[in-house]
């Protein structure tokens, strides 16, 4: 076990290196300057400029510049929010992307396994087909079409919850259903398929033999067996969760690290971009590597040789 | 009634012996299937997956076609036609689609005002461009993209996952790190880099999404290859001479290809959805290119006033990706019972 996390760990490591590396050079080749309006510059100014931000030295030295700072945990200032450390940046508007993303983890994990429990019970019942529907559904949407789509019925038309505005639990609503959706549907699939494997095995079978009702049997035995593997999709989880994060934040103009993303990719804003990447990166592969090593120590039955499966 | 009353019911004519017939009994009563007939019999049991099978094939019909229908252009601006509401000829007579919209709370008609004959069976944009005809251009070029995206995944990751489990032993491991340094780092973030430094285009959008697109398919098609070139078949044509390529080509491939479907018709959703998402957050294609990505973003923009801008094109790209996973889940369970998620 311990072998198996030092060489995940040196991977992860590897990983991140690269991405912050690739980054780095992509965004020298980028056309364009951040600073707006450059025509209108003198050429001295724009050399102050230049200079202020470091971007006078020759690329290598920049190179070794960030990579240093990054491990210091500096990502940088940015060039469009007056001088603002990127890092306090992405710290003041991880607040809201937090909350809408562990509200949508939360309430669309327990819809889902609800969803794929009841699919599994009444398996080739109306109640399989509607959940299944709803998973399909789930699935296919886009977060940015149902956030879109939410704002216009529910926000603009009924006008029974807030758009576009930030100040109360109840504007985090919609932006917690369009990014719940996801979740919903990869767990409703995952519990169906799951549950109905478990139904088939042996000792779901000795269980009901021993008098056990229907319900007693799936809360008893079946669904606790079913949700340790739940723990795998998670990880996909994560990542629909910040795809979606970005378009439904835009939305919603909630001000979280996803809108701010999205705007500075606009405005050349490199800083930020740099480091919501490497944030991005930093935070889903350390999320993935956590679900996998929990998921060793709780369910021994996987083996852990090399990470292929 | 209970059994042996209803067996003794059965009157003894209706019984004759069984020809003693060792040949008859070893002949095949109904004709062999291939695999691909096979799984096709199956798929068409599947009825949800048939009517995705008939729906998509009207998108893709409606898409080669339908910019050519309504015989407005759907790049030619005309701002004294802007912003109107859908009208359909026949529809217009039972109260809907008769291009009255609502300004200010009142309800107007622009086409009466303004004295517009023609029909815009979805309306049209702010800049008087027929919207019926982008978004079946718009329907093209997302299909083109997630196609080439979807085909371009397939052959790296059929090649790569086939040398790299075909080889095995040191080749497959160093293949292995690699793939498992690239699949580390989340397609998103590459996507979104790309495109930063690439030119906007169908091409860079296709480009961006294969980067990391092949690695599911590799990861597949080597777990298969593991598992297959072990088998005897493989063992008998190897001992009869057969080189590598008759065995990767004779023998894997059409074994695999189960596999490959399955995973391709699920590249094309998603190839799909990250297009759309690419061009919502404003690095898709650029105007006047039109995806429906972009249409819904462009619709976004104005939604509040002229909702079925963004509504068409969100409900075509809602089906287009409703369809074609359905249409996973059915060549999945058709193919491969056990391989259901």
């Amino acid at each position: 076990m311990a072998k198996y996390i030092t060489k995940r760990i040196i991977y992860l490591i590897i990983t991140l290196f690269i991405i912050a590396s690739v980054t780095f050079f992509l965004m020298k080749f980028l056309p364009g300057t951040p600073f707006s309006n450059e025509e209108r510059l003198t050429i001295e100014q724009r050399e102050i400029l230049n200079a202020k931000y470091g971007l006078d030295q020759p690329i290598p030295v920049q190179y070794m510049n960030y990579m240093v700072n990054i491990v210091k945990g500096d990502l940088g200032v940015s060039f469009q929010f007056e001088n603002q450390p990127v890092m306090d940046l992405l710290m003041n508007r991880m607040g809201p992307s937090l909350q809408l993303g562990v509200q949508a983890m939360i309430i669309g994990t327990i819809i889902g396994v609800a969803l794929g429990v009841l699919a599994a019970m009444f398996q080739n019942t109306w109640i399989d087909y509607g959940s299944t529907f709803l998973a399909i559904l789930g699935k296919s949407i886009p977060s940015f079409v149902l956030a879109a789509l939410l704002q216009y019925y529910i926000g603009v038309k009924l006008e029974l919850l807030p758009v576009a505005s930030w100040n109360s639990f109840s504007s985090s609503i919609l932006p917690t259903i369009a990014l719940a959706c996801f979740p919903i549907a990869t767990a409703a699939r995952f519990m169906r398929t799951e549950l109905i494997e478990v139904f088939g095995s042996d000792y779901i079978t000795l269980a009901k033999a021993k008098g056990n009702s229907r319900g007693e049997v799936a809360v008893k035995h079946a669904i606790r067996n079913a949700l340790i593997p739940l723990i795998t999709v998670l990880g996909p989880m994560a990542v629909g969760l910040m795809t979606g994060s970005m378009v439904v934040e835009k939305v919603f103009a909630v001000p979280g690290i996803g809108e701010q993303f999205v705007k500075s990719i606009m405005t050349n804003d490199f800083p930020i971009i740099m480091g919501t990447t490497l944030f991005f990166a930093f935070l889903l592969t350390v999320i993935i590597l956590i679900i996998d090593i929990l998921y060793g120590i709780i369910d021994p039955r996987i083996r852990l040789n090399g990470g292929d499966k | 009634m209970n059994r042996e009353e209803e067996i003794k019911e059965i009157p003894k004519e209706q019984f004759e012996p069984a020809p003693i017939d060792h040949e008859g009994a070893e002949r095949l009563e109904k004709p062999q299937l291939s695999f691909m007939k096979d799984a096709w019999l199956r798929v068409r049991k599947n009825k949800a997956a048939i009517v995705s099978l008939i729906i998509l094939a009207l998108v893709v019909l409606m898409a080669i076609i339908g910019p050519h229908l309504s015989g407005h252009d759907g790049y030619a601006q005309d701002v004294s036609k802007s912003n109107l509401p859908p009208r359909v000829p026949v529809l217009e007579n039972m109260g809907i689609f008769d291009g009255t919209q609502k300004i200010g709370g009142e309800e107007v008609n622009k086409y009466e005002q303004m004295n517009i004959e023609e029909y815009y069976w979805f309306g049209t944009d702010s800049l008087g461009r027929d919207l019926f005809t982008r978004v079946w251009l718009g329907t093209r070029v997302s299909l083109y993209i997630a196609v080439l995206a979807a085909a371009i995944d397939m052959l790296v990751g059929v090649i790569y996952g086939l040398v790299s489990g075909f080889k095995g032993g040191r080749t497959d491991n160093v293949m292995q790190r690699i793939l498992e340094v690239i699949s580390g780092i989340p397609n998103l973030i590459v996507v979104i880099l790309m495109l930063l430094i690439l030119k906007p285009g169908i091409m860079s959008i296709t480009i961006a999404m294969v980067i990391t697109g092949w690695i599911g398919m590799a990861r597949v098609v080597r777990g298969q290859v593991l598992k297959l070139k072990d088998q005897e078949y493989i063992l008998a044509s190897r001992t009869l001479g057969a080189k590598n390529n008759r065995l990767l080509f004779k023998h894997l491939l059409p074994n695999l290809s189960g596999v490959i479907i399955i995973n391709t018709m699920f590249t094309i959703p998603s190839a799909i959805f990250f297009e759309a998402f690419l061009s919502f957050i404003g690095i898709g294609l650029q105007a006047p290119a039109a995806s429906l990505g972009t249409l819904i973003e462009d619709g976004y923009k104005t939604f509040q006033f002229l909702p079925h801008l963004m509504i068409i094109p969100c409900i075509l790209i809602c089906v287009i990706l409703i369809v074609c996973n359905l249409i996973g889940d059915g060549l999945r369970d058709a193919f491969d019972p056990k391989m259901r998620d």
